[in-house]
Parts: C-alpha cells; sequence; structure tokens
C-alpha cells in the first residue's frame, strides 16, 4: 500500500516485459490487455482509497506520497504523490489506455512493437502524474512523446513520415522550453541561499523573485502549451492526429494533450502566479484563438480525422483559456473538461478507427446513412458529438459551464469579452457535430458497397462501452468528481489569492 | 622509483610497458600466430584498465612536471575504459586478412596515443603538455592511413597531420607568449602570474585556439569529417570519442586551473565558440549521407554542447563535463561499432542504405536506436542525464540565454537523429543489407554500451562519485 503510486509505473513496466516473452499476436494483445486491466482496476483502487483518506481528513496536500533522494548533489528525488487532479487523470489516463488496446486489436503488423510503444507511451503518461518532483516529471514527459515518432511513423496512414517527423519535433522543441523553465525555477527555489529543490510543493512555499518569473513563465507556459494546442503552435495537432493509428489518436488527444494543460496549471501557474496574473492576457488571446479557430477549423474538414483533431485544438485551448482565469471555478472547469474531452474524443478516435476499418475512407461526402448499417457505432458517435456539443447530462455540458461561469465572474471588460467570444465556439461545434452526423449517419446512402458491413465486433463495444458509461457517468453525477478536484485546487486558490491579482 | 611513485605515475608506465611488449611480440613471436597478438595485447590492456581503478596517493613528480590527483585519475579511468571498448570493436576488423600482419602497428600506434593523453591530462608544465600532445597526435595520422590501399584513408592520414602541425604551431607561439609574460613554463606559477593585460589574451587566444583544433570546434572543425571520413571506422570512433575526450579534459583542466586570472575573457570566448559550435555542427550534419561523416558533424555539435560546462567555471560543471564524457564514450562508441559491423559485413555506410534494417536485422538496429537517442539525450537513457547537468551547469551561472539556444539545438539535432531512425524503423528498402550474424567482440562491445547508455544515467551512484571528486584538480 505504501509504494501504491509506484505501481503505476512498475505494472506497465512489468507488461512490457511479459510482450517480450511472448510470440503469437493473440498472446501479445492477451498480456497487453491484462496488464492494463490490472492498471485501470489499480486506477479504481487509488481513487477509492484517495476519497476515503481525504474524507478521513488527511490534510496533505499530496498524498500517498513516497520519495527517494536520486541525484543527492543536486538534490533530485524520486518523489511521488497525488492530489485529487492526478488521481483524475490517472483514472482517465487508465481508462483511455484500457480502451486503446482493444481498439488496436486488430493490428497485424509487427504487433509486438506496436504494443511495446504504446505501453511504454502510457508508462510516461503515468510517471507524469505521479510525480511531484519537477525532473523525473520531465523524465516521464519525453518518455511519454518520444514513442509517438514510431508508432506514427510506422503504424500510421497518409503522409505519416512527414506527420511524424512534424509532431514530434514541434512537442520535444515545447519540451525543450520546459526543460528550460524547470532549471530556471530550480536556481530560484531556495530563498536566502538555501538547497535549491525540484519538488513542487517545497517550491511552491518559495516565492520566485518576480524578474525570473517573467522570463521563465512564458517560456513554461508555452513549453506546456505546445502540447496543449496552443495557437500558433497547434499545426502538429492535425497531421499527427489523421496520420496516427487509431489507438495513438486516442491516447495522444484523449491524455497526452492533457500533459500540456496539467502541466501550464501545475508547473507555470501554480509555481509562479504574479508572472501568470501580469502576463495572462497575452496567452487569454492565444488561447481564445485557439477555440474559435478550432472550431471554425473542424466545419471546413471532410476527413474524419481532421475534425477531430481541430476539434481537439479547440476543446484543449479551453482548457489553458479556463487555467488562465485563475479563479476556483473556471480551473475547476478546466479539469472537468480535460477528463470530459479525453474521455469523448478518445471515444471519437476509437469509432472513427472502426469506421476506416470498415468502409477504408473518413471522407464524409463518400459515406452517408451509416445509422441503418451500423447503428451500435453511429449511435456511439452520436453521443459523443451531443457531449462536444455541450448537451446537458453529458460531460462536455458541466465542464464547459463551470468554465464559462468562472470566466464570467471576472468583472473587468477584456475578460468578459474574450469570454463572449469564447462561448461563440459552443455554437461552431454544434454545426460541426450536427454536419458530421448528418451526412455521415442520417444521410442518403450513396456507395452500395457500404450497405453490407458489419456492426461493431466484441472488441471494439468494450472499448465504446467503458467510455459512454464514464461519459454519462460524469455527466449525470458530476459532484463527486468537481468535489475531488475542486478541494486540490485549495493550494493554488491560496497561493493566487495570496498575491491579490485580480 | 618507489611503489607509491609507481602508483602514482601507473597508467603511463604500464601503458609503455603494454606498447613494448606487443612490439617486442612482433618482432620475436611466431610470424603464422599473429592472432594471437590481439588477445595477448586486449589482455594486458584490460589488466591495465583495472589497476587504474585501484585507488592511489595523490601527488606530483618531477618537480611539479607531472601531477596526480583523483580528478585526473577519474579522467584517465573513463579514456582507459572507452579505449578498452573501442579495441573490443576492432578486433573483429583487425581478423581480417587485409589487416593481419599489421596487427601490432594498431596497437602500438593506439596505445602510444594514449599515453600521450595521459601525459597530457597530468602535465603540471607546459613543455610535459607539449609532448604529451605531440604523442597523442602524430601516430593517429598513422592510423588514420591504416587502409594503405584505399586513398581516402591515405588523404585523411595526411590532412590530419597537417592540419595538427599548424595547430600545434599556433599553440605553441601562445606558448611562447605565455613564457614571454609570466617568465615560467610551470602551470602553478604561469596561474599565479597571469593577469589579464593585452599580451596575456593574445597568448591565451592563440593556447586556446591550438587546442580547440584538437577538440574541433568551430571554426577549428574543418579537417573533422574528411578524416573521419576516410579512416577506418574503427579508428574513426577512437579519434572522434577517446582522443575528443582526452582534449576535452586537457581543456578544462587547463582553464579552470592555469587561466582563472581571465575568466572573464575565455567566457565568452567560450560563450561564442559554444554557440557556434553547436549550431554549424548540428547544420551540416542535416546535409550529410555518409555515416561517419553524419557522426563527425553530430560529434562536433556534441562539443558545443559540452562547452556548456565549461562556462560557468564551476564545480557542477566541471562534474558535468567527466560525466557527459562518459555518457557520450558509451553512446557514440555504441553508434560507431553498428556502424562498423555493417561497414565490414556490406561495405554499405550510406544513410540510405539503412532503409528497411529493422526488418533483417533488429537487434543492430535497436542498439542503433539507443545510441542515437542517447546522443540526442532523449529520456530515460543516458545522454538525457548528461544535457540535463551540462545544462544546469550553466543555468547556475545564470547562462540562461545559452541555454534556451542549446536546448533548441538539441532539436535540430534530434531531426537528423530521427532521420536515421527513419529510414531503419519506418522506410522500406527493396535491397535492404541482408541478414547477417556480427562476431562475437562486436556482440561484446555493443552490450558493453547498451548497458552503459542504460544504466549511467539511472545510477546516479556514477555522478555523485564524479562530482565528489571532481574539483580537486
Amino acid at each position: 500500500m505504501d509504494n501504491m503510486l509506484s505501481l503505476f509505473i512498475v505494472i506497465p513496466a512489468l507488461t512490457v516485459a511479459g510482450i517480450l516473452f511472448v510470440r503469437e499476436i493473440k498472446q501479445v494483445r492477451m498480456v497487453a490487455a491484462l496488464g492494463m486491466g490490472i492498471q485501470l482496476v489499480m486506477a479504481a483502487v487509488l481513487v477509492f482509497c484517495y476519497l476515503s483518506a481525504s474524507s478521513s481528513g488527511a490534510g496533505d496536500e499530496m498524498l500517498f506520497v513516497k520519495d527517494f533522494v536520486w541525484f543527492k548533489s543536486l538534490n533530485i528525488h524520486y518523489a511521488v504523490g497525488v492530489d485529487g487532479i492526478s488521481v483524475a487523470m490517472i483514472m482517465l489516463t487508465a481508462l483511455v489506455v484500457f480502451a486503446g488496446i482493444f481498439s488496436s486489436w486488430e493490428v497485424e503488423y509487427l504487433t509486438k512493437e506496436f504494443f511495446i510503444s504504446l505501453i511504454l507511451l502510457a508508462t510516461g503518461v503515468f510517471g507524469f502524474f505521479i510525480s511531484i518532483d519537477l525532473f523525473t516529471m520531465f523524465l516521464f514527459y519525453e518518455l511519454a512523446v518520444i514513442p509517438m515518432y514510431l508508432l506514427i511513423g510506422i503504424w500510421g496512414s497518409g503522409p505519416k513520415e512527414y506527420s511524424a517527423m512534424k509532431l514530434t519535433l514541434m512537442l520535444m522543441g515545447g519540451s525543450a522550453l520546459i526543460l528550460l523553465g524547470i532549471l530556471g525555477i530550480y536556481f530560484n527555489s531556495a530563498d536566502n541561499g538555501g538547497q535549491f529543490t525540484f519538488n513542487i510543493m517545497e517550491i511552491s512555499k518559495v516565492s520566485i523573485p518576480l524578474p525570473e518569473q517573467r522570463f521563465f513563465f512564458p517560456i513554461t507556459f508555452i513549453g506546456f502549451g505546445i502540447l496543449g494546442a496552443l495557437f500558433p503552435f497547434h499545426t502538429w495537432s492535425p497531421d499527427g492526429h489523421a496520420s496516427a493509428p487509431t489507438a495513438v489518436s486516442m491516447l495522444h488527444a484523449g491524455v497526452l494533450m492533457k500533459l500540456g494543460g496539467y502541466g501550464a496549471f501545475r508547473v507555470a501557474i501554480f509555481l509562479m502566479p504574479q508572472a501568470a496574473a501580469e502576463l495572462n492576457w497575452i496567452f487569454i488571446i492565444l488561447t481564445s484563438v485557439s477555440v474559435v479557430y478550432g472550431a471554425l477549423g473542424a466545419i471546413v474538414q471532410k476527413d474524419l480525422k481532421y475534425i477531430n483533431a481541430y476539434s481537439s485544438v479547440s476543446h484543449c485551448g479551453l482548457v489553458l483559456f479556463a487555467v488562465l482565469m485563475m479563479n476556483r471555478p473556471a480551473m475547476n472547469g478546466a479539469i472537468l473538461q480535460m477528463i470530459s474531452h479525453g474521455l469523448m474524443t478518445a471515444l471519437f478516435f476509437a469509432l472513427i478507427g472502426m469506421i476506416y476499418g470498415r468502409t477504408h475512407t473518413r471522407m464524409i461526402n463518400e459515406m452517408g446513412g451509416l445509422l441503418k448499417i451500423i447503428p451500435f457505432i453511429s449511435v456511439a458517435y452520436i453521443i459523443a458529438g451531443l457531449a462536444s456539443l455541450g448537451l446537458p447530462g453529458l460531460s462536455g455540458f458541466v465542464a464547459e459551464m463551470t468554465i464559462f461561469t468562472g470566466a464570467f465572474q471576472h468583472a473587468g471588460l477584456f475578460h468578459r469579452i474574450v469570454t463572449i467570444i469564447v462561448i461563440t465556439s459552443i455554437v461552431i461545434t454544434a454545426v460541426y457535430i450536427l454536419r458530421v452526423v448528418a451526412i455521415l449517419l442520417l444521410g442518403a446512402q450513396n456507395n452500395r458497397h457500404y450497405e453490407h458491413i458489419a456492426d461493431a465486433r466484441w472488441f471494439e463495444k468494450v472499448p465504446a462501452i467503458i467510455l459512454i458509461v464514464s461519459i454519462a457517468g460524469i455527466g449525470m453525477a458530476p459532484y463527486w468528481l468537481s468535489s475531488m478536484t475542486g478541494a486540490s485546487l485549495q493550494p493554488v486558490i491560496e497561493k493566487i489569492m495570496a498575491i491579490k491579482p485580480f | 622509483m618507489n611503489i607509491e611513485t609507481f602508483f602514482i605515475m601507473r597508467h603511463e608506465l604500464l601503458l609503455t610497458a603494454a606498447v613494448l611488449t606487443t612490439l617486442l611480440m612482433e618482432l620475436f613471436g611466431n610470424p603464422r600466430k599473429k592472432e594471437s597478438i590481439i588477445y595477448i595485447s586486449m589482455a594486458m590492456f584490460g589488466v591495465i584498465t583495472l589497476i587504474g581503478f585501484i585507488p592511489s596517493p595523490e601527488g606530483e613528480m618531477f618537480g611539479g612536471m607531472y601531477i596526480s590527483s583523483t580528478a585526473r585519475l577519474i579522467m584517465k579511468n573513463i579514456l582507459n575504459a572507452g579505449t578498452l571498448i573501442a579495441l573490443i570493436f576492432s578486433v573483429d576488423w583487425l581478423k581480417r586478412d587485409e589487416n593481419k600482419d599489421r596487427i601490432s602497428e594498431y596497437f602500438i600506434l593506439l596505445l602510444s596515443t594514449l599515453i600521450g593523453m595521459n601525459f597530457m591530462i597530468s602535465s603540471g608544465h607546459f613543455l610535459m603538455f607539449y609532448i604529451g600532445l605531440e604523442l597523442a597526435t602524430i601516430p593517429i595520422a598513422a592510423l588514420a592511413a591504416f587502409d594503405r590501399y584505399k586513398n581516402k584513408s591515405a588523404e585523411a592520414g595526411i590532412k590530419l597531420i597537417l592540419s595538427s602541425s599548424l595547430s600545434s604551431g599556433v599553440l605553441l607561439y601562445g606558448l611562447s607568449l605565455i613564457y614571454g609574460v609570466t617568465g615560467t613554463l610551470y602551470m602553478a606559477e604561469t596561474a599565479s602570474a597571469f593577469s589579464s593585460g593585452g599580451l596575456q589574451t593574445l597568448g591565451f587566444i592563440f593556447f586556446f585556439a591550438g587546442l580547440a583544433f584538437k577538440v574541433s570546434t568551430v571554426p577549428f572543425h574543418l579537417w573533422t569529417a574528411d578524416v573521419y571520413e576516410g579512416a577506418p571506422v574503427n579508428v574513426t570512433a577512437y579519434l572522434s570519442v577517446i582522443s575528443k575526450g582526452a582534449a576535452v579534459f586537457t581543456l578544462i583542466i587547463m582553464l579552470f586551473t592555469v587561466f582563472p586570472a581571465i575568466a572573464a575573457t575565455w567566457q565568452k570566448v567560450i560563450y561564442i565558440v559554444s554557440i557556434l559550435t553547436m549550431t554549424v555542427g548540428n547544420l551540416f550534419a542535416i546535409r550529410q549521407q555518409n555515416l561517419k561523416r553524419f557522426l563527425a558533424f553530430s560529434s562536433i555539435s556534441q562539443v558545443g554542447y559540452i562547452l556548456l560546462g565549461f562556462i560557468g567555471g564551476n564545480e557542477l560543471g566541471m562534474a558535468a563535463v567527466i560525466y557527459y564524457i562518459l555518457v557520450y564514450i558509451f553512446s557514440n562508441l555504441g553508434a560507431f561499432g553498428v556502424v562498423a559491423a555493417i561497414s565490414n559485413f556490406s561495405g554499405k555506410e550510406n544513410i540510405n542504405d539503412y532503409k528497411g534494417l529493422y526488418r533483417t536485422n533488429p537487434a543492430l538496429s535497436l542498439a542503433m536506436m539507443l545510441a542515437l537517442f542517447s546522443l540526442a539525450g532523449i529520456p530515460p537513457v543516458a545522454g538525457f542525464f548528461g544535457k540535463f547537468f551540462l545544462f544546469a551547469a550553466a543555468a547556475e551561472k545564470g547562462y540562461y540565454i545559452l541555454v534556451l539556444i542549446a536546448v533548441l539545438n538539441t532539436i535540430i539535432s534530434l531531426y537528423y537523429y530521427l532521420l536515421i531512425i527513419k529510414a531503419m524503423f519506418l522506410t522500406t528498402s527493396e535491397a535492404p543489407i541482408e541478414q547477417f550474424r556480427s562476431g562475437f567482440f562486436t556482440k561484446l562491445g555493443l552490450g558493453i554500451c547498451i548497458a552503459g547508455i542504460a544504466a549511467t544515467g539511472f545510477a546516479s551512484i556514477l555522478f555523485e562519485a564524479v562530482r565528489q571528486y571532481s574539483f580537486g584538480i
């Protein structure tokens, strides 16, 4: 129980080792599914343990903390710990990874290597969310990004080599900026000649001098923002998502992009709130552009994956937008939005993968009337679409409502205007979602070849059902999630309030 | 000569003994059993490497001309270990028919250069330093021309000897200026007599330029690519790792111990040279098709990163540089090991020849990928830790802009490392390099390199050990 969090790295590592030792494709995917199934159970256990620990009054900011000294002279630790926010993100990751394994059930080219890369990527993501030491956090961050190159480059479609290279270089460019930001934070993390530290919780007690904050906040925020599809650094996203194989799109849009939002919130804003309050207008403008431009971009796309990639730019832009609003409802909404978008975009990409696997095209104008032919997939697609456009009762509504409420609480004219502009994206979202539903699912059947395609098989239904249940669950009963994440926002809000930025 | 002085000078003495033994074996050994020289020399060198790790007293000899300290011992041991790996990689190549009559030459020349490097590192007097430098350079020119039937190899030898004699001349001129203003060639006395006057600075610049040739920083890098391309792969590996590592060690010792008085000057020089070196190295590497030239430019850019450890003049920088050289030995030798294995089997050295390599030779491709990731600084392999500490060393002294330029450069370098990974893993070829089994010693060498790449980063004890002893030069 003590080392519970480290299990989230150990289990994927053991799964990879297990995959190395088996031979047949069947065994490979069984081992992968088993390992990630255990991981999912562990995540559920973690949620349960966290809720019972925090309700019994454990007032610590981080629970289940484990700390080992690694590089003593630089005070680098392997330090893990979770609060309500990271627990929620871990649960999301476990769900999406588990669903992703089933969505890649039929990968036949270099199966072993595919699952190893996929699970390595997942290891990086889990490690990132449990780390509270900036060094280990960064290490896991890069570990999560680099398998992407092989995953897209080998198993992708379309201009995959170009997309893989573009995505990897842009994301690693972001991580290069983060590295600089981390070094800057580290060398300013001690008051009056004390010991420098990489531990986030300890740094948060120190006030980094304002001139340094002004330099390092934009660098760190842009660094994480690149992964969070911050305009104008979002261009890797459409190409990358469109070329990636199904499970990789799911993981990347569903989880990996959240690393950007989470990092921007946990590192950039939490540790450097003064500069964030001073400079956030720049980034609020940029994220507003992300939200609206992403949504408008989705309208004109014909490729299903491009539509969802642009929609991800829009929704992840909303996460960064909300984080920059720097008040409790907006930030809580940002976290809910990360979870909600992670689930529904994973569902989208899983369904697109299923449709593509049957019709061998992703162009919406080449298909039509699929609802009659493949009802399960179509209905699931409609549910995902409704969640995306913010229908009450599904997760998207809860998240967006909270964000807009929080954002509108700022009294200033600037904040109100950008909020109103951003709210228009709801309408645009409805346009592109309903357009796809109308043409693809409800329209006339214009191609006889598609009349006899089969509906989802069991391994395709598993991820869809898991994700739909989660989306609906959050939508119907958002309180347990939002109270868990909201309580953990306390230290951040306190730190922001202490400087009274507004 | 007692046991204590033997231990202080054991690296040089034992290496000299090994060189002489190899020579005697060549002269009086059975001409039909030349191959046994490989194993005997390797065994001797292995024992020397092990003896090098025995802790020994610090001390000076010959009236301060020769200095030994724990930090210098660590440097020598790192070089020894690297040379051992380089020798392991050469075994399969030396056994080939065209090299059979020159086995002992290879060992004699290579180990002589190592003696020279050890003297460079341990020198307390500029004359001792100069002798070490020449001993470390001239035999390498012969090694570069080792493939005597290849024009390119001979060209490499000539280029190396010409450019290095030019750099020696420049360096000597700098030394004469330094002698002129300080009146001594003892380094300790030079350090205390040095000041930031115009003539002193001029002398330093010439001295620095001479060493910069050996380290191959921009703008003194022009010989590197041609020599690396022409020389046999195994010699290139040795040249790019051990020779370069020794020059880096010498340079950092000189800057930190002899020229602290003009630190403000050399920090400016390093700042500019570092940016130029990594940027030019990276930009040229993108365009290379031959893997040896490619690795030449990549190693130039690596030096640019290493210079980041110099700039702060701090303890962390010293430790980071020594640690990075260790990491670099494993990574670069690993990459060269793969290139050598493929070049020896098929004679192919172009990136395009590597297309589809993963389907035919998965183990070699994976080894290459790990080595390239380590060179690019991708976690969790060792190169990431090495780069992180170098950048941290520069950041500690507030050189954030320099670190920013460096991290952006790592992205350029990632691009061209990925080009090779793309060729091996992503693309397919109609005529890929056939599947082949590499020899035992190649496998052994690659195994050591991979273990080093995988473990050096995680095993924090290595870095801590280097850090603990590194500043007591």
